[in-house]
């Protein structure tokens, strides 16, 4: 199991270790800024963060001694709009600017591509550097692709980029998690995109334009590990499964309390066991009746565990956001932090949970060592 | 010369010392700065080179008007100020 954990909060990241006693926090980084994400890069350990200063910008630092010290990196750059530009107004919001507002999405490249990294971006850009973070460059067959235009914020002011998941089995193969523009896929390493989000609906729309691909609002999409063509979507509407690589999406209904929520976690090697955090649907977003609970399918699906041994069962109004639920290699390690400062951990699979704290700032991402 | 000057808050992310620098216009004594600070564009600009949405410049006490281009006229002798606008926080 995972003996270290990353917890980045409005305030700072802070380093859980399993130790003698269990989980606790050793290190403080960062402290008093604004980190929206963190990831490990497990081909070589390296550690990337990304912070939003607010009035100074986003920035990424990268730290190769495991958190004890961080380097500034490279950050994404949108290019200049070209001349006599005017951009399409999408279905709702405002035309993207071209400039970059938050750092949405880390995830390492494949095995075969050392120092290759993705990054996914608000308003909607995906970057990929091939050198460790240290340059970045827009990937223009996505970003040009008139569809992107079309895509709008779904709780933030612009369209975001918030999954990206590199096929183990190909590191060509990528897809990414759109909101709100659904699931899109390339087979050549970005070269060229097809929208993948085929059965997934959208009842925030009008009816006749509900299952439409382009105006889905996944809000966090995982893949299992070793069956990556199983995917799991925490979307707007509900809780989807892909088990065709993406190709189709089937809504997974009559999940108790509530299919609603933002994030969610797949079993690195089970592809039919997936965790979700659910929240009284989108008014409101708090978990129902005030107890905080994980739900859980081991059978792809069909049934669901709702866990809470561990967790509050009392006025507990938490909410935890899409990139706070986490999994760990062995699919037996499980963390979550929430919007009021709480952070649970499980060794169990989520049978039960120990809270590490309680006051922390707002989390926004955890994330497992690997 | 024109000096520039930033605020103390952005000296915790990235050092940028009171300085004199060549130009005409704001966005030449930017550029001039950043020429020798070149770490600190990045917290003052955007990536479309505009000044950031919550940041203010102000030239001899004097509010700018141009916060894309960065045209406004810069003195022989100004005083630049660099500043986090309220409205961020």
């Amino acid at each position: 199991m995972s003996s270290r954990c990353h917890v980045s909060t409005r305030k700072g990241l802070f380093t859980l270790e399993r130790g003698a006693e269990g989980w606790r926090i050793v290190r403080t980084s960062f402290l008093g800024d604004n980190v929206t994400l963190t990831a490990n890069d497990e081909r070589d350990g390296s550690l990337y963060a990304a912070i939003n200063h607010g009035h100074f910008g986003v920035k990424l630092h990268r730290s190769r001694d495991g958190g004890a010290t961080w380097q500034p990196i490279a950050t994404p750059v949108y290019p200049p709009k070209p001349e006599g530009y005017v951009p399409k107004t999408p279905v709702e919001g405002t035309p993207a600017d071209w400039s970059l507002k938050l750092v949405w999405a880390l995830a390492p490249g494949g095995t075969d591509e050392p120092g290759a990294l993705w990054c996914g971006t608000l308003p909607g850009g995906l970057f990929r550097s091939e050198d460790h973070g240290e340059s970045w460059t827009l990937n223009r067959s996505l970003w040009d692709d008139p569809r992107r235009e079309q895509w709008f914020g779904g709780g933030a002011d612009h369209p975001g980029i918030h999954s990206i998941l590199v096929d183990p089995r190909d590191s060509a193969h990528v897809k990414v998690g759109v909101s709100c523009g659904g699931v899109w896929t390339t087979r050549d390493r970005g070269a060229t995109w097809a929208p993948t989000a085929t059965g997934m609906r959208a009842e925030f729309m009008p009816p006749e334009r509900q299952f439409e691909p382009n105006v889905q609002d996944p809000h966090r999409v995982a893949q299992c590990r070793q069956a990556p063509d199983v995917l799991w979507a925490q979307h707007h509407n509900g809780i989807f499964l892909s088990e065709d690589g993406a190709d189709s999406w089937r809504e997974i209904t009559g999940v108790e309390p509530s299919t609603f929520g933002f994030a969610v976690a797949v079993h690195p090697h089970d592809p039919k066991t997936a965790w979700f955090v659910p929240a009284v649907k989108d008014e409101v977003r708090y978990p129902a009746g005030g107890q905080v609970v994980v739900t859980r399918t081991r059978d792809g699906g069909r049934t669901f565990d709702v866990l809470r041994e561990g967790l509050p069962q009392q006025h507990a109004y938490d909410l935890v956001y899409r990139h706070a639920l986490d999994v760990d290699g062995t699919g037996d390690g499980l963390a979550f932090g929430s919007t009021t400062g709480s952070v649970w951990l499980s060794d169990d699979g989520g049978d039960s949970w120990q809270r590490i704290s309680a006051q922390l700032p707002p989390v926004y991402a955890v994330t497992f060592e690997r | 010369m024109p000096t520039v000057r930033f605020t103390r808050n952005i000296q915790r992310h990235v050092e940028c010392p009171t300085e004199e620098v060549v130009g005409t216009t704001l966005a030449m004594a930017l550029e001039s700065y950043f020429g020798s600070h070149g770490p600190a564009r990045g917290y003052v600009l955007d990536d479309c080179g505009r000044l950031r949405h919550h940041m203010a410049a102000f030239i001899d006490g004097r509010q700018i008007e141009d916060r894309t281009g960065l045209s406004d006229p810069v003195g022989a002798d100004a005083v630049i100020d660099i500043v986090q606008a309220l409205s961020g926080g």
